[in-house]
This record gives structure tokens, C-alpha cells and sequence, in this order.
């Protein structure tokens, strides 16, 4: 199928992103920060649908906007917030901290002036359908070493979690 | 005018810079961690966007399977950062990251 208003929907969804991006490092309450990353984790999940690849903007979807921020909701209830909405919000090294990100902006913008050549105009046509298929066929063939590792990582956090949350072990 | 409206690959790179730009300034400056953890999961979103976006300009899968590796590593760190802050709030009270100064000499 082809795309319709491809131009249109980027830049809504773009939008959203950066909106939400700005309000998750500015707002007070970690809720509304919480919240705010959910709107930009959901509107960057349409971007992966616009780039053709649909695995992995459910997999977003699930693993992020339904499993991480509901730990990160979790743990705000848990901590108690209060004392740290009514101080002050930046850190003493904020000036410090925000030359450096200007600068690393910097730099992105002259990486990507110099290199805008190197991409090409149109991008190559894709399979469209089959994309779950492929991805897992590649994840239990080719990629079969690296998914054990990951599972072996996801094991080790999830003890590490449980060590370190617990009162005494 | 014309490049703004033919969406290509370098849109998509400028957009994952932007993104990786704003968690860098949650990360460098704001003082509540679990905001600080929240910026860093920004940054693994712009990583992933720029995977997805280079395996759509090469039209194969590997990006894709890249990005789904870096959600699990993000599930693995939020895990572990958020045990680390339980562990840090019932000791100090707080979750103001300039107070975390234990190992500080």
C-alpha cells in the first residue's frame, strides 16, 4: 500500500515527539514527565510504522509504553516525590551541563551539514509484508547467539533488581 | 522548500538528534533521577529511531533486530536503575541526584 501524505504526518509525529521530548526534561512532577515520554514513546511508535516496520513500533508499544513506564510509575509511587517538586529542579552543574549539550548540538549540525550528501534521495523499496516472519526467522537464525545473550542480560537485571530493591537478603 | 517535503533518511536522522539532544539536557541537568532515568531512556529512543531509519535506507532487517536488542537492553537498565533508587531512597531519603555523593571523596 502505498504511503499517503508522507510529508504531513512525519512532521505531526515529529512534532509530538519533540513537544513531549521538551515536557519529559522540564516538568516538576515526575508524573507528568512519565506521561509526557508515554505520548513521545506512542508518536515515535507511528514513525517506526512510517519506516516500514511494524515489529518493532508493537514491540515499542508493549515493551515501553505498556511495561517500562508502568515500572516507571510504579517506583514514583514508591519514592516520595513531595520534597523533591518543592526544590529547586536543576542540579548546580546545570550551566556546565548545558554548554556541553550545545555543543554536542554543534556538532550534530555540522556532522550533518558536511554529510547530507552521502544519503540518498529515495529510499529503497522493502517487503512490506512478511516483516514479523523475517525478523524472527533472522532472530532464531542468524542473530540466535545474540538473543540467548539478551535473555542471559534480562536475567542478571532482573536479580540485580530484586537484590537491590529488597530490604535484606 | 523541495528537500523539506521528500521525507528521506536524513530527516529521520535529524529528528533522532533532536530527541537524543533533549535527553542529554535531562541527563546533564536535571536533579531528580528518576526524571534523569526517564532522559536516558529518550536517548535509547533516538538510538533506536536512527537504527530503524538506516535499515529502511538499506532495506534489509538488521537495524530492526538491533532495535529491538536495545529495547530489551533499555528494559534491562530501567530495571536495575530503578532497584538501584528504591535502595537509594531508603537509605537517604531522597532522590535528588547531587545528594548521591557516597563515593565522593
Amino acid at each position: 500500500m502505498a504511503p499517503v501524505a508522507t510529508p504531513f504526518f512525519f512532521y505531526l509525529f515529529a512534532a509530538i515527539m519533540l513537544i513531549g521530548g521538551i515536557l519529559v526534561i522540564t516538568r516538576k512532577n515526575p508524573v507528568h514527565s512519565a506521561l509526557a515520554l508515554i505520548v513521545t514513546l506512542l508518536a515515535q511508535a507511528s514513525v517506526y510504522l512510517m519506516l516500514y516496520a511494524p515489529f518493532v513500533a508493537g514491540v515499542q508499544i508493549i515493551l515501553y509504553a505498556g511495561g517500562i513506564m508502568v515500572l516507571f510509575l510504579f517506583v514514583i509511587m514508591l519514592v516520595s516525590i513531595d520534597r523533591s517538586i518543592r526544590e529547586r529542579q536543576f542540579n548546580s552543574q546545570w550551566v556546565v551541563g548545558l554548554i556541553a549539550a550545545v555543543a554536542l548540538g554543534g556538532l550534530f549540525i555540522a556532522v550533518y551539514m558536511k554529510g547530507m550528501s552521502v544519503f540518498p534521495e529515495h529510499a529503497l523499496s522493502v517487503i512490506e509484508n512478511d516483516n514479523t516472519q523475517n525478523v524472527a526467522s533472522m532472530l532464531y537464525g542468524q542473530y540466535m547467539f545474540p538473543f540467548e545473550i539478551a535473555s542471559l542480560l534480562l536475567l542478571v537485571a532482573i536479580i540485580g533488581a530484586v537484590v537491590m530493591a529488597k530490604k535484606r537478603i | 522548500m523541495e528537500s523539506l517535503l521528500h521525507i528521506t533518511t536524513l530527516h529521520y536522522l535529524v529528528l533522532g538528534a533532536g530527541l537524543f539532544l533533549l535527553g542529554v539536557i535531562g541527563v546533564l541537568t536535571r536533579r531528580n533521577v528518576v526524571i534523569v532515568l526517564m532522559s536516558i531512556e529518550l536517548i535509547l529512543n533516538a538510538v533506536n529511531l536512527n537504527l530503524v531509519a538506516f535499515s529502511r535506507m538499506w532495506g534489509g532487517l538488521h537495524g530492526q533486530i538491533f532495535a529491538i536488542f536495545v529495547i530489551t537492553d533499555a528494559a534491562a537498565e530501567a530495571a536495575v536503575g530503578l532497584g538501584i533508587l528504591i535502595a537509594f531512597f531508603r537509605n537517604k531519603e531522597t532522590v535528588n541526584i547531587d545528594e548521591v555523593n557516597l563515593l565522593k571523596w
